[in-house]
């Protein structure tokens, strides 16, 4: 066991930590006073630019698994570990081509309005907010930390099987989907603040949770957006500055620290390896990733805070080339870490391997860049949950029930007081509900909530944006099939099955849906639109496109 | 008039969209069947430290950076040229 000021509260993590806060909710006091109407409390108000709107796309999008987990897995894994860097940032050139801009012009607040614009709107909402708290719900769980299980994560699988509502209206049992997910996170929030500081795991998780709800309720979009900003300057600055004090030791050349790793622990640190043990899995994996980023409800919802489409335009290429130098600062302090502090201490503090750029953070510059860093961390942690919070309060409130309970008559006041109510009950919920259940096996649910994203929303949004001929039952169709599907394969893969049920055979060979459930979403959409055709949908086709193609509307 | 003018155009861009989309699909796509199925060669190091693996994959984030500065280019130059000249009608 090395030594470690690792899981101490040092002084400097602290003031760090302290500081973010106190900057954080500064913003939020301020934004408060600007958050009236719903336009401000779910879209800032339309004020964003693009490319404030870009780097808080990158707060959105970098989370705590995206820098702790995938430099775990280069320090521990060598090259495999890019797969993920890279599988992540190839969604964003789909998002700029085929949705960011359609987004802007047909839609409000989420991305029901574009899919129900010319549909009927209580299924297709419906159908919308219970896959998008689907993918707000894993996605939250996946955030935080991987492989930091230890409870099964059958309990939550088999609850969510019999929640998950078939009937589209079910809109109180996608609550409690959500909630039950949003445990999951609170719960690796916790063991990774306990890690990273030696916070006792109740107080870290009551602390997330209460400042999570502070930045939303009062502050809405307008408070997210900016904490936002400021989490992505600090993560790209923190990894950066670790990505240099590596290099600095291998005369600013990554290709030495490469040969250096090569040399230390074999050629095959270069090399595809273990993971990608079945090509099919891969492929699948890989699907998924690139096709799910264009249909994150988080990072949709981003689209309504820019004044017009050539901001959003703007918006995306920022973030792909923030999120693009991220992933490859990831390289060298993954390999960084690997050669700098070594596959066994790391394993040593976390199996998983979270803990990588934190080490590699002491050995370069000691315990107070180690305070930095985790710091870093916890603001990326704080920075996810409170924009997922934000989504899911937004399919709840301004989906189900302003469009479907209340037929899209609401006035003002109450629509606020409703996303509002909304936001309480989910972070409220989280904190409770995480502080009763510990640990679980997030491992896989990265990969599942992409995998949903591009099954349920993203065959949702193209043919409504592209297909003259898309109908309400085939966008209900598409959503539930493609988002079912996916949580079914994942039920009957290898990871649940055999990882976690402990079954000889899994009942379906991928761990990754992807390659299956994204066709059959599509799928289905096509083919029951083509059984249903629906003369109102047709007509209204030409008025939307356009709208979407000559801006117009707000 | 206008209305075959926006229909053309909203051909174009659609057309523009899926070509790119498709491009970024099969260079990504193309990246995962080599690590899949030529581990070897994605291995073999060009110079020491530099596999073909490290090479490929942070040539796959550049394309991404250069398809969106094709698109972006494309946009604000032709496709806001035209949305501009059809509702100047």
């Amino acid at each position: 066991m090395p030594t470690t000021a690792l899981g101490q509260p040092n002084a400097v993590s602290i003031l760090f930590f302290f500081l973010f806060i106190a900057i954080t909710l500064g913003i939020t006091y301020w934004a408060a006073k600007r958050t009236k109407t719903t336009e401000h409390f779910y879209a800032a108000g339309r004020s964003i630019t693009g490319f404030q709107n870009g780097l808080a796309l990158s707060g959105d999008y970098m989370s705590a698994a995206s820098f702790l987990g995938i430099a775990g897995l280069v320090a521990l894994s060598g090259f495999d570990g890019l797969l993920y860097s890279i599988g992540f940032l190839v969604g964003w050139p789909v998002v700029m081509f085929l949705i960011a801009e359609p987004l802007r012009n047909l839609g409000k607040y989420t991305f029901a309005d574009v899919v129900a614009y010319r549909l009927r709107q209580v299924p297709v909402r419906s159908a919308a907010a219970i896959s998008t708290l689907t993918v707000v719900a894993l996605y939250l769980i996946a955030e935080p930390l991987r492989n930091l299980g230890k409870y099964t994560f059958a309990d939550v699988v088999a609850y969510r099987l019999r929640q998950v509502p078939v009937r589209s209206a079910a809109a109180i049992s996608t609550l409690t989907v959500v909630a039950l997910y949003l445990i999951a996170q609170m719960v690796g929030a916790g063991n990774l603040i306990k890690l990273l500081f030696g916070l006792p795991y109740e107080t870290a998780v009551v602390l997330v949770g209460v400042v999570m709800i502070l930045y939303v309720l009062f502050g809405g979009m307008v408070a997210t957006t900016w904490v936002q900003i400021v989490k992505a300057v600090l993560l790209l600055g923190g990894a950066l500055l670790l990505a240099l004090l590596v290099l600095a030791r291998f005369g600013l050349n990554p290709i030495a620290l490469f040969h250096e790793a090569a040399l230390k622990y074999g050629d095959q640190v270069l090399a595809p390896g273990k993971l990608v043990a079945n090509p099919i899995d891969t492929v699948s994996l890989g699907l998924a990733l690139m096709l799910g980023t264009a249909g994150l409800p988080h990072i949709l919802m981003r689209f309504y805070t820019v004044p017009d489409a050539k901001a959003a335009r703007t918006s995306v290429t920022w973030a792909t080339l923030f999120i693009g130098f991220f992933y490859l600062l990831t390289f060298v302090i993954g390999f960084g870490a690997m050669v700098l502090v070594g596959p066994d201490p790391i394993k040593a503090i976390d199996k998983g391997g979270n803990m990588a750029a934190p080490l590699l953070a002491e050995a370069l510059g000691g315990t107070p860049f180690l305070g930095f860093i985790a710091a870093v961390a916890f603001a990326t942690i704080l920075a996810v949950v409170a924009g997922l919070t934000l989504s899911g309060a937004a399919a709840l409130s301004h989906d189900l029930w302003v469009n479907v309970i209340r037929g899209g008559h609401a006035p003002e006041a109450e629509q606020l007081r409703v996303a509002r109510m909304a936001t309480l009950v989910l972070g409220a919920l989280a904190i409770l509900l995480g502080i009763a259940f510990k640990g679980q096996n997030v491992a896989f649910t990265v990969g599942l909530a992409f995998a949903i994203a591009a099954s349920g929303n993203l065959p949702a949004i193209v043919y409504s944006v592209f297909w003259r001929g898309f109908t309400t039952a085939g966008a209900v169709a598409a959503i539930l099939v493609g988002t079912l599907s996916a949580v079914v394969l994942i039920y009957l893969s290898p990871t649940i099955q055999v990882d976690i049920l402990k079954h000889a055979a899994p009942i379906f060979p991928l761990k990754n849906p992807g390659i299956v459930s994204i066709p059959l979403g599509f799928l289905a959409g096509w083919l029951v639109s083509l059984a249903t055709k629906e003369k109102e949908a047709e007509e209204k086709y030409l008025e939307v496109e356009r709208r979407l193609h000559l801006g117009g509307g707000d | 008039m206008q209305e075959k003018e926006l229909e053309a155009l909203v051909a174009e861009r659609w057309r523009m969209a899926l070509t790119l989309t498709g491009a970024m699909l099969l260079i990504y796509l193309g990246f995962v069947l080599l690590v899949a199925y030529a581990k070897g060669f994605m291995g073999s190091q060009i110079v020491p430290g530099l596999s073909w693996g490290i090479l490929l994959g942070a040539l796959v984030i550049v394309s991404a950076w250069v398809l969106n500065w094709i698109y972006t280019r494309w946009a604000n130059t032709y496709y806001d040229e035209r949305v501009k000249r059809i509702l100047g009608r």
